[in-house]
């Protein structure tokens, strides 16, 4: 017999509400990076070559440049989504568990931070 | 380390079953494309630093031994990808049954290999590019 109320269970939430929020994350991220990673295969497949000029005429495109930062946020947040349950997993001391994981939460936003910087940088203009 | 079992016990399952090779391998794959994600950010910033700089980058990324990088991101992706799809079809309740997910271990694996060799006929042989 299950003591949770109809309510409850139409609601779908659990005990804290938020529960699923890190696996629907992770859905979410997958579900858009599908077609995200796709586009950025192709197009770069696409490019008649990758020097320079080549490079930031595509990223200069608004499209371009609209979709890469996309990319590079939704990757980043998968990324660690990913990787802190492999950490979870693997890493049982708490001491150890904490830092790994602050070292990585850095990381990401790190990448993402600078991939984002770095797009909008070519795509307004100011890279030579 | 508490002296009971923990969980996930790597050690002691037969990792020929299909099942946990898959789900290993999915993981890896996740783990090397974070991995990828630095040499993604590094080249988009060595665009963003100007012509000279993404030169001297250039030379960096077309060392030899990159070109094992890049395969590695290529199948890692590839493998990845197709998992991924297998686990969203599986979060939609389906294709959960014993045989059902035996035969789209397969079919995974399969897919993957493929989209793999296409992917590095195109960036190796076709335009040179990760050359």
């Amino acid at each position: 017999m299950s003591l949770r109320t109809p309510l409850r269970r139409v609601l779908g939430a659990g005990s804290a509400k938020e529960g699923v929020q890190h696996w629907w994350q992770q859905r979410l991220t997958a579900v858009a990076l599908l077609p995200l990673t796709v586009w950025f295969v192709v197009s770069l497949l696409a490019l008649p070559s990758l020097d320079h000029a080549t490079v930031t005429a595509w990223m200069r495109g608004s499209w371009t440049a609209l979709l890469l930062i996309l990319l590079v946020l939704v990757a980043t947040w998968h990324s660690q989504l990913g990787v802190r349950v492999v950490v979870e997993d693997y890493v049982p001391a708490p001491g150890a568990r904490t830092v790994t994981l602050t070292v990585l939460s850095f990381l990401h936003a790190l990448l993402a931070a600078a991939g984002v910087f770095a797009v909008l940088k070519v795509a307004l203009g100011a890279g030579a | 380390m508490p002296a009971r079992p923990l969980s996930p016990h790597l050690s002691v399952y037969k990792m020929s079953r299909y099942s946990l090779a898959t789900s290993i391998l999915n993981r890896f794959a996740g783990v090397a494309l974070s991995a990828g994600l630095l040499l993604l950010v590094y080249w988009l910033m060595s665009v963003a630093a100007g012509a000279g700089t993404q030169a001297r980058a250039a030379q960096l990324l077309s060392l030899p031994v990159m070109k094992l990088v890049y395969g590695a991101c290529i199948a890692a992706f590839c493998y990845h990808f197709v998992a991924g799809i297998r686990h969203l079809v599986w979060d939609t309740g389906r294709g959960l049954e014993r045989s059902q997910s035996q035969r789209s271990a397969y079919l995974v694996v399969a897919v993957s290999i493929a989209l793999t060799l296409l992917l590095a006929y195109c960036a190796f042989v076709l335009k040179g590019h990760a050359s």
